[in-house]
């Protein structure tokens, strides 16, 4: 097995631009992929919402020129590996749908801010949508270790695009699975939904990922209820660092409505702060 | 074996290397991924008088060998920059660039003398964007604004001054000339080129703010014959920017004229981009036993005067 080696990457340089070596790179389901790549210590430092910037390597007439910024879904150092759940809707995906066992690839991380979990918590909700599920899977895991309960809300198209063991990884987790396609996904069923588990097993604290309709309905009930929350944004980026300020998003801070980097003050932020929702491509 | 110097000058400020960041494409987060001691010189993102929030999302692109930004300059004013961003840079050696834009002539005189503060080594000033005085056209788009703006900026400040030009004019040489009869200490050439993008799924520009500056290797052969012609003119120095990411890369600017060069876009694919760069010139040097790297500089065999178009 090859260890991947540092490019510039000193101890005392807290972000590692590195050359790993794909271990595996899978159909989950018809939409969606597991990439499991190996991963020296520094990288094996993520936490649950950081993310990753990849550089897709050129393939069959796809060449992505910027790096594609995508979060973590399982972060295992014992098997010094990192692995991403991704969905192949343009030229970077499709390129990174092309690695097979072997090939490298230059990953920078990890970057930005992710979930907290406080030590105080003992229930935590959380409501994904499509490949936002892959965003917070790393959650559970890190929650059941800590002997706090997890509720999920799993959104998608249909069932079969479910992912809901990839979610779970044979932890204890309750799941309510909704879909487009007996329309159980619906804001107005889901809200019938969550308010039936906020009233009967109050959450210490929500998190949600990849539905602006889900954000905006979690936000409502969070003021409601008192439960505070936390959202994972995406934006276009080019640095990733905190220097080309390309990926802001309108965040409320102190009264007024400021411009934040989702790659360095995110990506993870105070679900009440986000400002407005965000059309996507 | 004797180590490649790699020392150049520009104007009365001497620069361990001729490598830099281009304005924009730089901030002090850099130094959790390299030591920022080892660049040339530090270029900080444009600094404006007036507070500006930026423009619209998406602010970035990809298009082939390149992207789009339209990120609008936001600014914290001159003063947060004097007192909050030079500070960032005082434990390094590297000289501190600060790079300032305006709406007005005045306006670029009034930031560039509050900006003259010990802890900044020399002034760029991006004249390549809008002048309200002039329909929102650069001020580098024409000779007669350039002279204009750097005149007034090296009326107000005793530090050099950089002229950083716009690539979007028809007649650089004379821009150049401006600048350079101006009192400018240094010519930076150049600037990003004006586009844009459409998504054919969605009919939506993919920028917020519909047009923005296309940077990367797309436009390396564009900036290299705008430094060519700008070194057939002026005497100042000339530093290359446009689509530099790699060592060749900068022997290239070099011979075609320029004295260091500034790497930007390059920096958000490899953030250490600029260390590989150095590294590969200083290869570069080595194999080809040139002791110096200035004697690079406008170098290239030209066997036939080309015809200007």
């Amino acid at each position: 097995m090859s260890i991947a080696q540092p490019i510039h990457a000193p101890a005392d340089f807290p972000v590692a631009d590195v050359q790993c070596t794909v271990r595996a790179n899978r159909a989950v389901n018809d939409r969606y992929r597991h990439l499991v790549l190996e991963a020296p210590p520094p990288l094996c430092r993520a936490t649950p919402g950081q993310f990753f910037h990849l550089l897709c390597p050129p393939a069959a007439g796809d060449e992505p020129f910027l790096r594609r910024p995508m979060s973590v879904y399982r972060i295992a150092p014992e098997e010094r590996a990192i692995e991403f759940l991704y969905n192949v809707v343009g030229a970077g995906t499709r390129a990174l749908a092309r690695l097979t066992a072997g090939d490298t690839m230059s990953v920078m991380g990890p970057l930005g801010v992710g979930f907290t979990i406080a030590p105080a918590h003992r229930h935590v909700l959380m409501v994904a949508r499509g490949v936002g599920l892959a965003t917070m899977a790393p959650v559970v895991p890190w929650a059941r270790r800590r002997g706090i309960r997890v509720t999920a809300v799993l959104s998608a198209r249909a069932p079969e695009d479910l992912m809901e063991r990839e979610f779970t990884q044979r932890e204890e987790v309750r799941v309510y699975p909704v879909f487009d396609r007996d329309a159980s996904s619906d804001v107005g069923r889901v809200e019938t939904l969550l308010r039936a588990i906020l009233d009967q097993d109050r959450p210490d604290a929500m998190f949600t990922c990849g539905s602006n309709r889900l954000m905006t309905l979690l936000q409502r009930l969070g003021l409601e209820y008192g439960v505070p929350g936390e959202i994972a944004l995406e934006q276009q980026m080019a640095c990733a660092l905190g220097v080309c300020l390309c990926c802001v998003r309108p965040i409320r801070a102190g009264g007024a409505i400021v411009h934040k980097r989702v790659c360095c003050e995110g990506p993870v932020f105070d679900l009440q702060q986000v400002a407005g929702t965000w059309r996507h491509g | 074996m004797q180590m490649v110097d790699l020392s150049v000058r520009i104007g009365s400020l001497a620069l361990k290397n001729p490598v830099m960041p281009a304005s924009g494409c730089f901030s002090h987060e850099f130094g959790q991924v390299f030591d920022l001691d080892r660049l040339g010189a530090l270029v900080t993102k444009s600094v404006t008088p007036k507070l500006r929030k930026g423009n619209a999302i998406p602010r970035v692109a990809e298009v082939s060998q390149g992207m789009l930004n339209s990120i609008g300059i936001p600014s914290k004013g001159i003063l947060h920059y004097v007192n909050d961003v030079v500070p960032l840079y005082a434990a390094y050696s590297s000289p501190l660039v600060a790079s300032v834009s305006a709406d007005t002539v005045a306006e670029f005189a009034d930031a560039a003398a509050a900006l003259s503060v010990p802890g900044v080594a020399a002034i760029e000033a991006n004249i390549s964007c809008p002048n309200l005085e002039a329909d929102g056209r650069a001020f580098a788009m024409m000779p007669d604004t350039t002279r204009a703006a750097v005149a007034a900026i090296r009326r107000r400040t005793p530090l050099p001054v950089w002229a950083k030009l716009t690539p979007n004019t028809g007649d650089i040489k004379a821009v150049a000339l401006a600048a350079q009869d101006a009192g400018a200490d240094a010519i930076v050439v150049a600037n990003t080129i004006l586009g844009m993008s459409i998504n054919v799924t969605t009919f939506r520009p993919t920028l917020g703010n519909v047009m923005g500056g296309l940077s990367g290797p797309a436009i390396k052969p564009i900036a290299l014959r705008l430094v060519f012609q700008c070194a057939e003119v002026v005497s100042i120095p000339i530093i290359g920017c446009g689509g530099i990411s790699t060592g060749a890369d900068v022997v290239e600017f070099m011979l075609a004229g320029a004295t260091a060069v500034q790497v930007g876009t390059a920096s958000f694919i490899h953030a250490d981009a600029m260390m590989r760069i150095l590294e590969e010139l200083r290869a570069f040097c080595d194999a080809r036993g040139i002791d110096r790297v200035a004697d690079l500089v406008h170098k290239a065999r030209v066997e036939h005067e080309p015809i200007e178009w």
